[in-house]
């Protein structure tokens, strides 16, 4: 079987794209902004590859209310092998412009798409379980409530509004998979396929 | 019989020109003053709060009232003067001094411009000057000043803030010399002493030196500024020298004095040793952010400087009728004078006056100071502008607005021609006015507020003692316009105003970072919380954060002691202070700022559980927030333990 050489633009990409995931690392990927009638000027949560910023104090100051458990750094392994993938990811689209192989494109694509799917399973896992492992002797209970914030987009919890959404690092790494998925389009001809049948 | 009938016909003639009621005049004028809710207004105005001894901070033009900021007399709501950590700010060398009477108030200037960084403020009966930090709002520094009584024309300020001044209104004996005298032998033991406080690059002020001269009574002051800065202007009356029935023995001269200053002169002359190192006392209060405590530091020395001896330091321009404000123009050229009691306002040139002290135009002198003659500092006079001319303003475009008691009105006049160009009615006996940088190089003259000093019908009653009030006047056009009346905390003597971005973009404080909190008392966390005993004194080292004290259970105090409450108040988020009250205690109740800690001394007086709670509506479980402490016999052998949450009943 004929190896497929990716072209210079594709080269160029790949650079692109590891200079993304290492950019990805000093800014937050993950914002969940929450509004309230007393906080007119919003508290939010920045996730970022290795921390959890933002108004992380105040808002642990909030939690005991409704028994949600605080929030620390230390007590999500995540923030510790995280930045470890996206040097791992970076280094991998470098290797790609020496590989030059096509198919060693897909394949890194594919990993990365299951990737984030795992990730948002476990964004998802961490949000349900702090929303609703909740403490019985907690001072406000409404029963049926669980305090679960939104995966992405919009939801009302209680007297918060709780707005989860990409931060730039988010958008950083959304840009590398548009951007590899760019290359596999372009190197397996996707775009003239039609006109050739 | 003819009596009535004159009497019926005098009354009918006043009838018919009564002027027309104010009703009318606010109409149509409403949406002027009206600041939607959430929506901020366009300056902060100052306003000193005279007998209340406090400065109040409103926004124009909604007249809306947003903080009483406590400076010279105590305040048990915010713990002023009744926490440990305050007290040292109201010490003076007669002790502590729980009220005073704050009737200026001065906005900091860098190049003749409001700055925005501190306001000043004067305590009339206990001399002293105050500074408000205006990224707190707290008064962070105050001063005594020695040799006075009544500290009236204060806190004036120079363009760049160099210095900010006082002058006796009543000249006393000097504290130097003995005071064991006859009252009536004011003419020959009986002094005036001004002084010229330094204030530093943080704020920080010092008493860099006094000018004695013969007894007078000072009155207002503004300093010169752009051709006269290095000039300060001090109107003074009682130039009679009388010790008694004032109203009549001081109001028997034509002309009383505005005397001129050469403070740079002065300078000149501290700095060549010419002036006399005084033997005095007086206190110097300082607030330090970082222990959230006050100290207090008596200073014994002065250094005076005679204007008698030195004559080119101070001159007296003569002013009809007691004068009372002595106000400067945006130029530094004019100095208005107002004669409490005159029919007109005499307008001063500053090069004229510079020209009579060169030619020496002077008219004899007063106790050893040159007076220059009338006519030769005379700009010009306006004449008719009304009866009983108090204080003056400028809006930065050529016009002067000059307040008057008597006839209770605002008269605006054209400083070069002195032509009167429009007068409106107060509700009633205007006394100051305020233009937002008014007595500075750039006015903004938006609005003018008139703060009266007879109320009488202009609100719904209160009994006996009514609202004080102030109105905002619309000056943008060629006529006044009323626009709002609004009462005010009493009693508004003079008030500043500056843009309000000035101000809320100075790089304000929303809380204090606990981690700078270097307090001896602080407890950093609940970890932190403890009660110790040293003897009878019993110091508890307690903490508050939403919605719990720690310790919130304390036994084992015992009557005969005394205990402090040293509360630290943990959150780190904006809007949330804590407060502290216990039963029983003689004083006031404790406001805690975020990240700030503060003391309550109790001593409590009988064996029993007292409860303490948290004052100020901090959290939906704000009710909860409370403790008990057990007080016992003295001599009891109740262990002293302390806790939060762990000191349940117990189980069988």
């Amino acid at each position: 079987m004929k190896t497929y050489k990716i072209s210079t633009v594709s080269k160029a990409i790949l650079l692109i794209v590891a200079i993304l995931f290492i950019g990805s690392l000093f800014v937050p990927m993950w914002q969940i902004e929450l509004e309230a009638p007393q906080y007119p000027e919003g508290l939010v949560l920045k996730l970022h590859a290795n921390k959890i910023g933002g108004d992380v104090e105040i808002i642990n100051g909030l939690n005991h209310y409704i028994g949600m458990a605080t929030l620390h750094t230390e007590n999500f392994f995540e923030f510790t092998i995280l930045p470890y993938i996206f040097g791992g990811f970076a280094a991998i689209s470098l290797l790609l412009i020496f590989i030059a192989k096509r198919k060693a494109v897909l394949i890194f694509f594919i990993s990365y798409i299951l990737f984030v799917v795992l990730a948002a399973i476990d964004f998802y896992r961490w949000n349900y379980e702090y929303g609703h492992n909740l403490d019985p002797n907690a001072a406000i209970k409404v029963p049926g409530m669980a305090y679960q914030p939104p995966l992405i987009g919009y939801k009302q919890l209680l007297n918060f509004g709780a707005y989860s959404v990409p931060d730039t690092g988010g958008w950083m790494l959304t840009a590398c998979g548009l951007l590899l998925f760019f290359i596999i389009f372009k190197e397996y001809k996707l775009f003239t396929k039609k006109k050739i049948n | 019989m003819k009596v009535l009938l004159a009497v019926v016909l005098v009354s009918a003639l006043f009838t018919s020109c009564k002027p027309k009621n104010t009703g009318n005049a606010v109409a149509g004028n409403a949406e002027k003053a009206y600041v939607a809710p959430g929506k901020y207004d366009e300056f902060y105005n100052f306003v000193s709060g005279g007998f209340s001894g406090q400065l109040s901070v409103y926004g124009l033009p909604s007249g809306r009232l947003f903080r009483v900021i406590p400076v010279f007399s105590v305040d048990p709501e915010k713990g002023w003067g009744y926490s440990e950590e305050t007290k040292p700010m109201l010490n003076t060398s007669q002790g502590f001094v729980p009220w005073d009477d704050l009737h200026h108030t001065e906005l900091s200037q860098t190049n003749g411009e409001v700055d925005g960084r501190w306001v000043f403020g004067n305590a009339n009966n206990t001399p002293r000057i105050a500074r408000i930090d205006l990224k707190t709002f707290k008064t962070a520094e105050i001063i005594e000043l020695p040799n006075s009584g009544g500290n009236h024309s204060s806190p004036f300020i120079t363009e760049n803030t160099e210095y900010v001044v006082a002058g006796t209104r009543f000249s006393v004996p000097a504290d130097y010399s003995n005071g064991d005298v006859a009252i009536n032998t004011y003419k020959e033991n009986f002094k005036g002493h001004i002084s010229f406080v330094k204030v530093g690059k943080e704020g920080e002020m010092d008493l860099a030196f006094q000018i004695v001269t013969p007894g007078v009574n000072f009155d207002l002051s503004h300093a010169g500024k752009g051709k006269s800065h290095g000039w300060f202007f001090f109107s003074c009356y009682n130039t009679e020298q009388a010790n008694t029935l004032l109203e009549v023995n001081a109001s028997q001269k034509d002309k009383d004095f505005i005397m001129a200053v050469n403070w740079k002169k002065a300078e000149e002359y501290l700095k060549s040793g010419k002036a006399k190192k005084q033997s005095v006392k007086y206190a110097h209060n300082k607030w330090n952010e970082k222990t959230h405590t006050a100290t207090s530091e008596i200073k014994n020395e002065v250094m005076v400087l005679d204007a008698a001896e030195l004559k080119d330091i101070c001159y007296m321009i003569p002013c009809p009728k007691s004068p009372h404000g002595c106000d400067v123009d945006p130029t530094g050229e004019y100095i208005v004078g107002s004669g409490k009691l005159a029919a007109l306002i005499p307008v001063f040139s500053f090069d004229k006056l510079q020209d009579a002290i060169k030619n020496k135009k002077f008219d004899g002198n007063y106790g050893g100071i040159n007076v220059i003659k009338y006519e030769a500092a005379l700009h010009g006079e306006v004449q008719k502008p009304g009866l009983g001319p108090l204080h003056t303003e400028f809006d930065g475009k050529g016009n002067a607005y000059t307040t008057f008691f008597v006839s209770s009105e605002v008269v605006k006049w054209d400083i070069k021609s002195l032509k009167v160009l429009d007068r409106v009615p107060t509700y009633y006996s205007v006394g100051h006015l305020c233009i937002p940088g008014g007595d500075s190089k750039k006015p903004f003259g938006k609005y003018l507020i008139a703060y009266n000093k007879i109320t009488k019908d202009r609100y719904l009653p209160t009994g006996p003692e009514l609202a004080q009030s102030a109105q905002i006047f619309d000056i943008s056009g060629d006529k006044m316009e009323l626009v709002l009346d609004f009462p005010t905390i009493g009693e508004p003597h003079y008030a500043q105003a500056a843009p309000a971005d000035l101000i809320r973009n100075n790089g304000q404080l929303k809380f204090y970072k606990i981690a700078d909190n270097n307090h001896p008392f602080v407890a950093k966390g609940e970890k932190e919380a403890k009660v110790v005993r040293s003897g009878n004194r019993v110091d508890v080292y307690m903490t508050s954060i939403r919605s719990h004290f720690a310790p919130d259970n304390i036994e084992g105090i015992k009557l005969g002691d005394e205990v402090y409450f040293h509360v630290t108040n943990l959150e780190q988020d904006w809007d949330v202070p804590h407060g502290f009250a216990v039963k029983g205690a003689d004083n006031g109740e404790l406001l805690i700022m975020p990240g700030e800690t503060a003391t309550l001394k109790w001593k409590p007086n009988r064996v029993g559980i007292f409860p303490m709670y948290c004052t100020d509506f901090c959290s939906a479980l704000h009710q909860e927030m409370q403790g008990y402490i057990r007080v016992s016999p003295a001599g009891s052998s109740v262990p002293l333990t302390w806790s939060v949450g762990t000191n349940l009943p117990k189980t069988k």
